[in-house]
């Protein structure tokens, strides 16, 4: 008898609490802070940032940038939302809607983790703009697809890399083994090749998705790098590897080698100015910009929709020159110069898959 | 015997409230300590829990939470520690959304074939260790880690657009192809606040299967007397061998069915971003539920509330880490203070069983001098 008590408890309280989801008020979220930041009459903006959040010296920080510089040259008011590790759609989707509700505009995911969530965001809230970094699989009329040809940039760094190099071995270091980091080490790779055929690169990847800690962990950056240049021999390391990268940058530079940064000009990182003199070049993707314009066009009443490309030809990748040796190397400089060309006059078509 | 019901009873709810408390005492002392304000961050989760459209993530996220609980719990009653629920979920969700991606059947049948799917693999996943442990005496937790390892692996190859997986257009994810709708698991709508997944219903309804396996059949006892003395067990007829492999081909299947409340009810394909970490949340919410269907039902509850409570911290300018500091300090007041109550209980029964006896002895003595 008391084992049936115990069994009608359980029922009697998960019913009880499955109702008292359903029925209790019908407050939401969003109702609470929904008012301040329209009574204000100040429009604001918001960015929901992809694992890791800010400060991750890379992609999610290059975001905040662009926010941060709309902040200041539109005026507008911004807003930002973090990921939980391992969380799964419905919150991006809960993250998102409270974010439109509370009237910003654009709202914009950070990251092709965003994409299944803004499919189902996007249509229940038609004027506000949704932009989304890294993907074109979602579409609408207020979706804004903001992608980078990173194949484009690495082709320089390869084109760089193979100039640089002594012994005719480079190495890749990407993050997670991804689409998106593929497409990096495709055109690094494509770029070596181009300019020296029988140059050699070692690629290699810091983990395998579910696991992201390949763009996290600078220790496991680190460790790739050192066995690429004790025991492959390598003498330039390109890391496509977000705040992983970082440890590879400290390993070639201990070893007095040639680094390749990413996503931001890495040479004037405030935490990377230790090793800067190794720091070749970085590709660049220019995030913040993206991010920028179209909080700027949705300012200005014309809301960007649909795929914006940034490409080699709108500066959107590109290759940093900011190290005065990389200056020095007038025929590298010449060499690199000469496939940006031969890229937008579209001579060369770089490769976005290994 | 009804007084001796009681006090365990008692016991048994001081356990996990003497842990919360401190969990959170601490919790307050580590925010102090940092000069953060201690009570405003617990304050807005409270309110944070008070919203509708959080209170259905913190259910359907209990829901997955205690699927992965009941795995680790039956482990635990046989004293085999199950660490690798995490990969057993995740491999079993993935197969099982190849599976249903690539069958289309009438509604129920291909919702059974995708749930059928997933409890194989992850009782294929977990019977290894299972098989390792009872043929060559490998300890389960070693191999059930360096199975979570190569699960991680093995997913990341199958789901390579060259062998399974699909990678959409213009998209940098890699998918398993979407389930048809056939195969999409029936939801309780709650209009804007979201949807509450059919399967959760599913998954708190197994925890009175759970419940009636282990305490009213053969198997349940079977497989509690091995968990508490292996040797009195074979003693008693019970194949120890036979008893381990069956109580991990079962864990792993209850992993295995962690997955179907997000699988069946949100995302319906398998993706590089599928939640990841859900079978080490169980170990914490079965320890916490001290592997009772209730106890495990309130923790996936306390669990799933931080979570989801605290993930809006950022955006009232506190870190949302706080949450992942209150349920690691939840585990370590878990451990002590169930040391701490299992010493006084024992204590407190020496006592009692003393002085029963004395009593016992007196009104023998009484009963001697009446004669």
């Amino acid at each position: 008898m008391r084992r049936i008590t115990r069994i009608a408890t359980v029922g009697i309280a998960s019913a009880a609490l499955a109702l008292s989801a359903t029925a209790c008020g019908g407050k939401k979220s969003s109702d609470a802070a929904a008012s301040p930041s329209e009574s204000g009459g100040q429009k604001s903006a918001a960015i929901a940032y992809d694992i890791g959040g800010r400060g991750d010296q890379s992609f999610n920080d290059a975001a905040y940038a662009g926010l941060k510089k709309a902040e200041t040259e539109l005026k507008i008011k911004g807003a930002e939302a973090e990921p939980t590790d391992g969380e799964g759609e419905a919150d991006k989707v809960q993250r998102l809607t409270e974010l439109a509700r509370k009237g910003n505009n654009p709202v914009i995911g950070v990251g092709f983790a965003y994409a299944p969530a803004i499919k189902k965001v996007a249509p229940k809230f038609p004027n506000t703009t949704f932009g989304i970094i890294d993907d074109t699989s979602v579409t609408g009329p207020n979706v804004a697809n903001m992608v980078f040809n990173e194949e484009q940039g690495s082709y320089l760094a390869g084109v760089a890399a193979a100039k640089a190099s002594k012994t005719g071995t480079v190495g890749f270091i990407g993050g997670v083994e991804v689409p998106l980091i593929k497409k990096f080490e495709a055109g690094f790779t494509q770029g070596v090749k181009d300019t020296n055929p029988n140059a050699k690169v070692l690629s290699t990847y810091l983990t395998q998705p579910p696991n992201f800690d390949g763009f996290a962990k600078p220790d496991l950056g680190k460790a790739a790098a050192q066995g690429q240049l004790d025991a492959g021999g390598a003498d330039v390391i390109y890391a496509a590897a977000g705040l992983a990268g970082s440890g590879a940058i400290e390993a070639a530079s201990a070893k007095g080698k040639w680094a390749i940064g990413v996503d931001s000009d890495q040479y004037n990182q405030a935490g990377l100015a230790k090793y800067k003199d190794s720091i070749l070049t970085s590709v660049t993707k220019d995030v913040s910009d993206s991010v920028f314009n179209l909080i700027k066009s949705v300012e200005d009443g014309k809301p960007t929709t649909g795929e914006i490309r940034y490409g080699l030809d709108k500066d959107g990748v590109g290759l940093a020159d900011s190290n005065p040796k990389y200056k020095e190397m007038t025929d590298l400089v010449a060499a690199v110069e000469k496939a940006k060309a031969d890229i937008i006059a579209k001579k060369i078509t770089v490769k976005t898959a290994p | 015997m009804k007084t001796f019901d009681k006090d365990r009873l008692m016991l048994a709810i001081a356990g996990p409230l003497l842990a919360l408390v401190s969990a959170f005492v601490l919790t307050m002392i580590v925010l102090a300590a940092t000069g953060i304000n201690p009570i405003e961050p617990l304050r807005i989760m409270v309110e944070n829990g008070g919203y509708e459209d959080i209170q259905v993530l913190i259910v359907n996220q209990a829901g997955t939470y205690y699927l992965a609980a009941l795995a680790v719990a039956i482990g635990f009653r046989m004293n085999l520690f199950n660490i690798g629920v995490d990969g057993q979920y995740r491999l079993a969700a993935m197969i099982s959304a190849v599976v249903g991606g690539a069958i289309a059947l009438p509604g129920p049948l291909h919702i059974l074939l995708i749930v059928l799917v997933a409890m194989l693999t992850g009782a294929f996943w977990a019977g290894i260790a299972g098989v390792l442990k009872a043929k060559r005496g490998v300890s389960e937790v070693v191999s059930t880690i360096m199975l979570n390892a190569i699960a991680t692996s093995l997913i990341a190859w199958l789901i390579l657009p060259k062998n399974l997986g699909v990678q959409v257009e213009g998209s940098n994810d890699l998918t398993t192809g979407e389930i048809a709708e056939s195969g999409w698991f029936p939801a309780l709508s709650l209009g804007d606040s979201g949807e509450i997944y059919g399967f959760t219903f599913i998954a708190f309804a197994l925890g009175i299967v759970y419940w009636f396996v282990l305490n009213r059949t053969r198997f349940g006892f079977d497989l509690r007397a091995s968990g508490a003395s292996e040797t009195a067990a074979a003693a008693s007829g019970v194949d120890s061998k036979k008893m381990i492999i069956t109580a991990m081909l079962i864990s792993g299947a209850v992993a295995g069915l962690s997955g179907m409340p997000v699988l069946l009810g949100e995302s319906h394909t398998y993706t590089l971003v599928f939640p990841v970490g859900v079978g080490f949340t169980g170990i914490t919410i079965a320890l916490l539920g001290r592997n009772s269907p209730v106890g495990i039902f309130f923790a996936a509850l306390l669990m799933a509330f931080i979570d989801k409570a605290s993930a809006g911290l950022d955006t009232a300018g506190y870190a949302k880490e706080i949450g992942t500091i209150m349920k690691g300090l939840i585990v370590i007041a878990v451990v002590v203070s169930y040391e701490l109550i299992r010493r006084y209980g024992i204590r407190r029964q020496q006592q009692k069983v003393g002085e029963e006896l004395a009593a016992g002895h007196a009104m023998k003595t009484e009963k001697e001098v009446a004669a």
